[in-house]
C-alpha cells in the first residue's frame, strides 16, 4: 500500500529489483507446474524460460504486492496452451521424472508409484489436469485457480472433482495407459479439448 | 511475496466437500510438485534473468538467448 508506485510511471530501480527477486523465487514453482502440465523435464524447463521472458517483458503490468506465483502461472499456462497447439509437446512422458515410490499410507498394501500417478495425470484433459495441479498440488484456493484459468469458481471445483475421480479410478484399476501409447491417447484427448479451451469455450461445456 | 499460501493438507478449501475426503494419492500429487520445487535450480534460469536485467531498456534489444523474447502477441 505505502510504497506503490504512481501508475503509469517508470518503475524505480527498487521496483525492478523486487520484481527480479520475486520472479527468481517463483522459478521452482514454475518448474513444478510446468512439469505437471507437460511431463518432460526438458520441455517443462523450456516452458519456464519462455515464461520468464514473457514475464520480464510484461513486468510493468505486474502489480507489486500481488502474488507473483499466480501472475506467472497465468503466463505459463497460456504459453503452454499456445505451444500445445503448435505441437511442441508431442514428446513422450519421461519416466525419469519419478520412479520413486510413494510412502504407502497406513493400511494400504500397494504403494502408489509417483510415476504412475504422473502418467495418469498426463492422460487427463488439459483443463482438468491444470485445475488439479493448481489446487491439489500447488495449493491454490479454488478462487485463485479460477482467476488463473479465467473461469468460474464452480467450474474449477467441477474440474478438480472430475480429475480426482478419474485418477482414483485409474489408480484403483491399474488402468493407467502405458507410456508410449498412453501419450498418444492423452495427447489426442488433450488436443481435442484444447481447441475449446483456447477458443475461450473452456468454461465448462461439460459442467 | 504476498500470498503464497499453501493449503498444505487441505486446511480450508473444502466447502461442500466435507464428505469427499481427498483420495489416498492426493499426497502423491503434493509430493510430485514439491519434489520439483525442491530440486536444485539449474543456473540457466538465474543466468537468463541476469541477462535480461542487464539489458538496457525494458523492451530490450531483442538480445534474448535465441531470438526475440516476445515474438508472438
Amino acid at each position: 500500500m505505502s510504497g506503490a508506485p504512481p501508475s503509469g510511471e517508470e518503475r524505480t530501480a527498487s521496483d525492478k529489483r523486487d520484481f527480479k527477486r520475486e520472479l527468481t523465487d517463483v522459478v521452482p514453482h514454475l518448474r513444478a507446474f510446468a512439469r505437471g502440465l507437460c511431463g518432460r523435464p526438458d520441455l517443462a524447463d523450456d516452458l519456464v524460460q519462455e515464461t520468464l521472458l514473457k514475464a520480464w517483458a510484461a513486468q510493468d503490468r505486474f502489480e507489486p504486492g500481488t502474488s507473483m506465483r499466480a501472475w506467472t502461472f497465468v503466463i505459463l499456462r497460456n504459453a503452454y496452451l499456445t505451444d500445445m497447439r503448435r505441437n511442441r509437446f508431442r514428446g513422450e512422458y519421461d519416466e525419469g521424472v519419478a520412479e520413486r515410490i510413494l510412502t504407502a499410507p497406513a493400511g494400504q498394501e500397494e504403494p502408489i508409484h509417483l510415476s504412475d500417478l504422473h502418467r495418469a495425470l498426463l492422460t487427463l484433459p488439459a483443463e482438468r489436469r491444470e485445475a488439479l495441479l493448481l489446487v491439489g498440488a500447488g495449493g491454490f484456493s479454488y478462487e485463485e485457480a479460477a482467476a488463473i484459468c479465467g473461469c468460474a469458481v464452480g467450474t474449477i471445483k467441477s474440474r478438480v472433482g472430475r480429475a480426482r475421480a478419474a485418477l482414483t479410478e485409474m489408480l484403483a484399476n491399474g488402468s493407467i495407459p502405458r507410456r508410449s501409447t498412453g501419450d498418444d491417447v492423452a495427447h489426442s484427448a488433450i488436443l481435442d479439448e484444447l481447441d475449446e479451451v483456447a477458443a475461450g469455450n473452456g468454461v465448462s461445456t461439460r459442467g | 511475496m504476498a500470498s503464497n499460501h499453501r493449503q498444505g493438507g487441505n486446511g480450508k478449501g473444502g466447502d461442500g466437500n466435507a464428505r469427499q475426503r481427498p483420495p489416498e494419492w492426493a499426497d502423491g500429487l503434493n509430493q510430485l510438485y514439491d519434489s520439483v520445487v525442491e530440486e536444485a535450480l539449474p543456473d540457466t534460469f538465474r543466468d537468463l534473468l541476469d541477462r535480461l536485467d542487464a539489458m538496457p531498456s525494458k523492451r530490450g534489444g531483442g538480445e534474448g538467448p535465441s531470438g526475440s523474447p516476445e515474438s508472438g502477441r
